[in-house]
């Protein structure tokens, strides 16, 4: 049994975080508005200095609090890329906030404090910690989407998140409390134990897990609990739609991952079925709904849906080798996410006010050619043409379900894929083939050009060079969990 | 280590397509340093290309020149090497091109710098593709090439430039998939991506079947084969001419490669078990394009379905498991690359005065343009396959070896090359002879100095592979005759009817 200072020093990263979370609050309530922009390069501090102790603090999967909270490899591993998205979602909504006029304080506030929710959920070790975590990241959320509260779209997008997500949570909630009911617990480790103790078809655990990874699936957001996303991406303000594309998503997956490998490990079999459903279905209506959009935000979130589905077939192979492409895959997608909302949050008119639409983009290639390759980079990696590194972490995780044996699983995620590069061919046609549409405002912020230049990179076959030390860490980390 | 001579040839265009996009400067200075730069590195490359021509050791099936970096561990390394076979298919990428930029030298007006970098990319993924080791390094290449393709055909395609670059994207990226969980399967049963290894490793007889078929659906799209044909005609008619040639020329030369590399050895029982579906699909490939290549009116659409029966020929050959076959198949990629690519040169050149590529628009062109009617007999002739061609060498092996296989096979073959004389002789009589009253047409100028520099050396190509084949043969007796090896104790019955002095002649 660990003492509280060892448990607080054990969590240190969190501790942090919400020490950072009063002190900029409190600056903010004193300073107001103006202070947006060095709150936000404040924010940044306080992640990387979080950032830095992750090195610090043993991750050795040892428990905290009771066994309610753990610090192994895989969620340093997590929380790296947490951390990471939260501070480029922070940066990069600068200009917008600015151009926007919402340039509110509350934004890297609420950042900060919806990656504190992440960091929890990743690191959760119970159902109670880890229905804590999720409720946090997701009541920040919820505002952050409303965060243009003066326009309509922005308030609908809130709403409606707000309320899809409380219903989710509910479920999630109603299974957890199944789960008890049938377990006498809510420890990962005792659920372990128990689940594979009793057999694993006792029916009432089944009915938890399924509400369970239904709640879980809302918020990566795949099939059948997907309809909110382009609503929400389209409604929210881009930097948001950047946001929720990015942290949150790995987040989620990383607490799928270890709800269904550690929690319910010994019922594999069971929830199997369910992964390979939901993979299969995100997959196929990602690639088939994207196909009519004409709103690049909504075209991308689509893309996510289409992406989860992918990263999915990892955890439906259910080895160490698809855990790792799970883990390779977030990484990835994360900066190729980022770098399609930076691209779209350059697409500003000629008064600076956000433009959106796929027709808008006719003829980058002609106007603003640094951009569009940009775009190229970032749309053929999405759509997993090699040698971009968006190939590879497909390559992973089909490996690791063509050594499981799912077959058919992999079959059908290669020919999603090709109906899925449709689409992504696309954005690529307008860009380079059509004539060019009216030109975009120039760009104005030199961090974000810097952040794509960075992304584009790191997505382009030189990206190559970092698959193995990528990979390697990332199975470092699922070591941590199988 | 010895001088990296592949990756130095793989990636020295790369880094001059980086070189012509970031190069500063106005849009005239940037277009005019693009072509000269596209233009000094393909012949630099086609230098490299006949230095490993010349060093090469021709007395072994081994791969030559290896080189290997574990650099993308876990799931791939850069292992580079080459054989007779890939030695002959990278000369022929590396003579192509310096003629693809010529061609497009006044015809491309603009984005310049974007078009030249496109097929200096191009380039380092057709050799690539030719020179890899790695069995993912090979896919990466092989998918690579659509994205510079892509972007030739939709940017500086013609009029339905979009409908036929998603067509030719989408079509190959199906193929191409399949084949990729077949060879994620293949190195989970292996346990080495490492292409010698592979292809001495035995797979169970009846997983080949489905890898073959899995690999089948990659190549015949490539190749492309009857019925999964349809890309090509859109893709050639929509390319510029210099898309068209690289297409014609060494794109379609990746599937035929891709059998011989893979399909033929690494599964040998498959291949014997599956040679009626080849055969089947190549009779009617070789008919059934010819006779749709008999009614073209546009001039590129036809030379794409004789493309089509080319092909054909190729994978008939390949299938039919001896010397002759398979040797006459891979002389028929050289030569078709050659000739096919020739053609449409030849077209690029009274598209680039008249603006169109109607056959019945044209006619006389003998009387104002004489030259051009001489090089354009030359290839015509040559894709008829008249003996003193490259064609004719080509065609003649591919029909000792399947006569050897299937007398129906042979005869379904030779109706290929009836037809074949027909669609050429008719496409020729309609445009070079007969009378022209049409103004336009009369203006036209014969071909000036850059156009003949373009085709006077691939028509010393053409006559060279048609008079002395030996030149190009002897690199492919190693590599084959390793290959039939391996295909031995698979291989069926052969019907004993070899000419001797045939026989003689190329099995050394």
């Amino acid at each position: 049994m660990t003492t509280l200072a060892q448990s607080v020093h054990l969590a240190s990263v969190e501790a942090i975080l919400a020490a950072g979370v009063f002190v900029t609050l409190m600056i903010g309530v004193f300073r107001g508005d103006r202070s947006l922009v060095p709150l936000t390069w404040v924010v940044v501090a306080i992640m990387a200095l979080a950032g830095v102790y992750l090195g610090v603090v043993p991750a050795a999967g040892a428990t905290g609090f009771g066994g309610l909270y753990i610090a192994d490899g895989f969620s340093t591993f997590l929380k790296v890329l947490i951390l990471g998205a939260a501070a480029v979602s922070a940066v990069l909504a600068l200009p917008y906030l600015k151009q926007s006029a919402t340039a509110r304080f509350e934004y890297p506030v609420l950042l900060l404090l919806s990656a504190l929710g992440m960091c929890m959920m990743v690191s959760a070790n119970d159902l109670l910690s880890l229905y804590v975590g999720l409720e946090l990241q997701s009541l920040a959320a919820y505002v952050l989407a409303a965060f243009h509260r003066n326009e309509a779209k922005s308030s609908e997008a809130g709403l409606k998140y707000f309320v899809l997500g409380a219903l989710a949570s509910g479920i999630l909630l109603y299974g957890i409390s199944l789960v008890y009911g049938f377990t006498g617990t809510t420890s990962f480790a005792a659920l372990h134990a128990v689940v594979r103790g009793h057999g694993a078809a006792d029916i009432g655990v089944l009915f938890g897990l399924v509400f369970i990874l239904s709640g879980i699936a809302f918020k990566i957001a795949a099939v059948p609990f997907h309809m909110w996303t382009p609503d929400v991406y389209e409604g929210a303000p881009t930097p948001v739609a950047a946001f929720f594309a990015s942290a949150p998503k790995a987040a989620a997956m990383g607490l799928l991952l270890r709800v269904a490998i550690d929690a319910f490990g010994g019922m594999t079999f069971d929830w199997r079925q369910i992964v390979t459903f939901v993979s299969i279905a995100s997959m196929l209506l990602g690639a088939v709904g994207a196909i009519g959009q004409v709103n690049i935000k909504r075209l991308l979130a689509y893309s996510s849906i289409n992406n989860i589905g992918f990263a999915l077939i990892g955890l439906a192979a259910g080895t160490r080798e698809g855990v790792t492409g799970v883990l390779f895959y977030l990484a990835v997608y994360l900066a190729m996410t980022l770098g399609s909302f930076l691209c779209v949050l350059q697409m500003r008119g000629p008064d600076g006010e956000p433009v959106e639409t796929l027709a808008s983009l006719s003829g980058l290639s002609r106007t603003r050619p640094w951009l569009a390759t940009g775009f190229a980079i970032f749309m053929f990696s999405l759509a997993g043409i090699p040698p971009l590194l968006g190939f590879w972490p497909k390559f992973a995780v089909f490996q690791a379900a063509m050594d499981a044996h799912l077959y058919v699983l992999a079959v059908v995620g290669v020919v999603a894929s090709v109906v899925g590069a449709y689409y992504y061919l696309r954005v690529i046609k307008s860009v380079y083939f059509d004539d060019p549409a009216p030109a975009f405002a120039p760009a104005d912020s030199r961090t974000n050009s810097a952040m794509i230049v960075v992304a584009a990179v790191f997505c382009s076959p030189i990206g190559m060079l970092a698959i193995t030390p990528l990979v390697e860490a990332a199975s470092r980390a699922a070591a941590a969990l199988l | 280590m010895s001088f990296p001579i592949l990756s130095v040839i793989v990636l020295l265009p790369l880094v001059a397509a980086f070189w012509v996009l970031l190069a500063p400067g106005s849009e005239d200075a940037r277009a005019a340093n693009a072509r000269i730069t596209a233009l000094v590195v393909t012949l630099i490359e086609l230098a490299l290309g006949v230095v490993l021509w010349v060093n090469f050791d021709t007395s072994t099936a081994a791969f030559q020149y290896v080189e290997r970096i574990d650099l993308f561990a876990p799931f791939l390394s850069w292992h580079l090497g080459i054989d007779g076979i890939a030695l002959m298919l990278i000369v022929l990428s590396t003579f192509l091109m310096p003629f693809c930029i010529l061609a497009s030298w006044d015809s491309i007006q603009k984005r310049v710098p974007e078009y030249m970098a496109a097929f200096l990319l191009m380039e380092t993924l057709m050799i690539g593709v030719f020179a890899s080791l790695d069995l993912f390094l090979f896919y990466v290449f092989f998918e690579g090439g659509l994205i510079p393709m892509y972007l030739i055909i939709g940017i500086w395609g013609g009029a339905r430039r979009i409908y036929a670059s998603y067509k030719f994207f989408l079509y190959t990226l199906l193929g191409s998939v399949l084949m990729l969980l077949a060879m994620i399967y293949m190195v989970s049963v292996a346990h080495t991506t490492d292409i010698p290894t592979l292809l001495t490793f035995n797979f169970d007889p009846e997983v080949q079947t489905w890898l073959w078929l899995a690999f089948f659906a990659s190549f015949a799209v490539k190749m492309p084969m009857w019925p999964v044909h349809t890309w090509l005609p859109d893709a050639h008619v929509e390319a510029p001419t210099a898309g068209s040639v690289i297409l014609a020329g060494v794109l379609l030369k990746m599937g035929g490669y891709g059998f011989v590399r893979f399909s033929l050895p690494m599964f040998p029982d498959a291949s014997v078990e599956l040679m009626w579906l080849v055969f089947g699909l190549s009779i009617v490939a070789v008919v059934y394009t010819s006779l749709v290549a008999l009614v073209q009116s546009d001039m590129k659409k036809l030379i794409a379905y004789s493309s089509i029966a080319h092909m054909a020929f190729v994978t008939a050959g390949l299938f039919v498991f001896n010397t002759q076959g398979i040797e006459g198949s891979l002389l028929m990629m050289l030569s078709h690359g050659l000739v096919s690519g020739a053609l449409f040169l030849c077209v690029g050149v009274i598209y680039d005065r008249l603006h169109t590529r109607e056959i019945a628009r044209y006619g006389g062109l003998a009387n104002n343009m004489p030259r051009y009617a001489l090089f354009f007999m030359l290839f015509t002739m040559a894709s008829v396959g008249l003996p003193a061609t490259s064609g004719f060498v080509a065609e003649f092996l591919v029909l000792l070896g399947t006569f050897a296989a299937s007398t129906w096979l042979a005869v379904g073959m030779t109706t290929g090359i009836i037809l074949g004389a027909a669609y050429m002789l008719y496409l020729y009589r309609r445009v070079i002879f007969g009378t022209q009253d049409n103004p336009e047409v009369l203006a036209m100028t014969d071909l000036n100095p850059r156009e003949i520099i373009t085709l006077v050396p691939i028509a010393l190509a053409v006559l060279w592979m048609g008079i002395y084949p030996t030149s190009f043969l002897t690199p492919l007796h190693a590599p084959v005759a390793n290959l039939l090896a391996r295909l031995h104790h698979a291989a069926p019955p052969v019907q004993k009817v070899m000419p001797a002095t045939m026989a003689k002649g190329s099995a050394k």
